[in-house]
């Protein structure tokens, strides 16, 4: 850990990661040096369930420019999360 | 150390042990020496943040190259096993692999070394990103190093507000018992460490008297010698490891490729 930018949350849902898919407990987001990535920094976003070992997780390692468009990406989609809901059909009919 | 010719015989060998760590714990680490009678100085190597890697196996044969018993801790073991990335994502997500546990396995690495009938009992330490950092941290904490390297390690000055429970204590604040002569490689376009915090900790130096080099790249940033990254600068990373056996040289004793 280089830079100690770490931020982490609770999450859940699935993961697909290299043995398939897996329950999320838990993503790391941190600003750091990628492991792939050709950047210096990244902003490296980690699902992992960490009862499933260290293996089990979700990586992305993104240019700092790219983690906003993705942070506004996914905003922008659940502020129409509720709008489509109540426009939906009712699944009953 | 005698200049490599091609008719010298050379040989190496290079695998995975086990050996006793911090507080006895056993832990793997990679560990590579010329073959030959020695005497042999011995290297003990800190792998980076981004984990116990291909890079890390690759400066540990190097060093076996030049003539050094060369030994590099896993010090993420603790943390578990998986491919290299997923333990550091493993460890970057628990807070940083704790600084004591990193002085007792470095430490313990190097009585390793200075134990083995080939060793000329001479042993440095070099590092390099975080690796770099707990160099400087461990020949302050311990006496058991004769050289060290810090390679561009971030967070030597560490402001209290990003102290944390694994990290309680800022490098810097124990310059004072740093215990052998340091070499510094540094890129002037890093931003951690910034050529400021290089300054910073190069007046600590001269503050308590001990004998240090430093040397601060033009045109390169962190990790330099990375050759597979975009960090990579050829120029800066050539002399910075000409730069580095030298030093090595002059304070293990090198006696070349056990001649």
């Amino acid at each position: 850990m280089c830079t100690g930018i770490v931020e982490t949350a609770e999450v859940s849902g699935s993961g697909k990661g290299p043995r398939g898919w897996f329950k999320l407990e838990r993503v790391n987001v941190s600003y750091d040096h990628p492991s792939d990535a050709l950047i210096e920094y990244a902003l490296n976003i980690d699902f992992v369930n960490q009862k499933e070992g260290p293996s089990a997780r979700v990586a992305v390692e993104l240019s700092p420019e790219s983690a906003r468009k993705l942070a506004q990406a996914i905003l922008t989609a659940l502020s129409q999360v509720a709008l489509a809901v109540s426009d939906s059909p009712s699944r009953t009919s | 150390m005698h200049p490599y010719t091609t008719d010298m015989y050379e040989g190496m060998l290079a695998e995975t042990i086990m050996l006793p760590g911090h507080d006895g714990d056993i832990i793997n680490a990679y560990y590579a020496r010329p073959l030959g009678p020695g005497p042999f100085p011995g290297v003990v190597l800190i792998h980076h943040m981004p984990g116990w890697d291909e890079l890390y196996r690759e400066f540990t044969r190097k060093f076996a190259h030049h003539g050094y018993l060369a030994i590099s801790p896993n010090i993420y073991f603790r943390f578990g096993h998986a491919s290299p990335d997923d333990m550091s994502a493993k460890v970057r997500g628990s807070g940083g692999v704790p600084d004591v546990s990193v002085v007792g396995d470095i430490d313990a690495s190097a009585r390793f070394l200075k134990s083995l009938p080939l060793s000329n009992r001479k042993v440095g330490v070099f590092g390099t990103c975080s690796g770099g950092r707990q160099a400087f941290l461990v020949a302050c904490r311990t006496k058991s190093f004769d050289a060290a390297v810090n390679c561009w390690g971030g967070n030597v000055v560490q402001p209290k507000e990003k102290l944390t429970p694994a990290q309680p204590v800022a490098p810097i604040d124990y310059t004072k018992d740093l215990s052998c002569p340091l070499l510094g490689l540094f890129g002037e376009e890093d931003k951690n460490p910034t050529p400021e915090s290089v300054s910073q900790l190069e007046e600590e130096l001269k503050k308590y008297g001990k004998t240090y080099e430093f040397h601060m790249y033009p045109g390169a940033g962190h990790g330099f010698f990375y050759y597979p990254s975009v960090a990579y600068r050829p120029e800066a990373a050539v002399d910075g490891w000409k730069k580095m056996f030298t030093f090595f040289e002059k304070y293990l004793e090198t006696h070349g490729r056990g001649s």
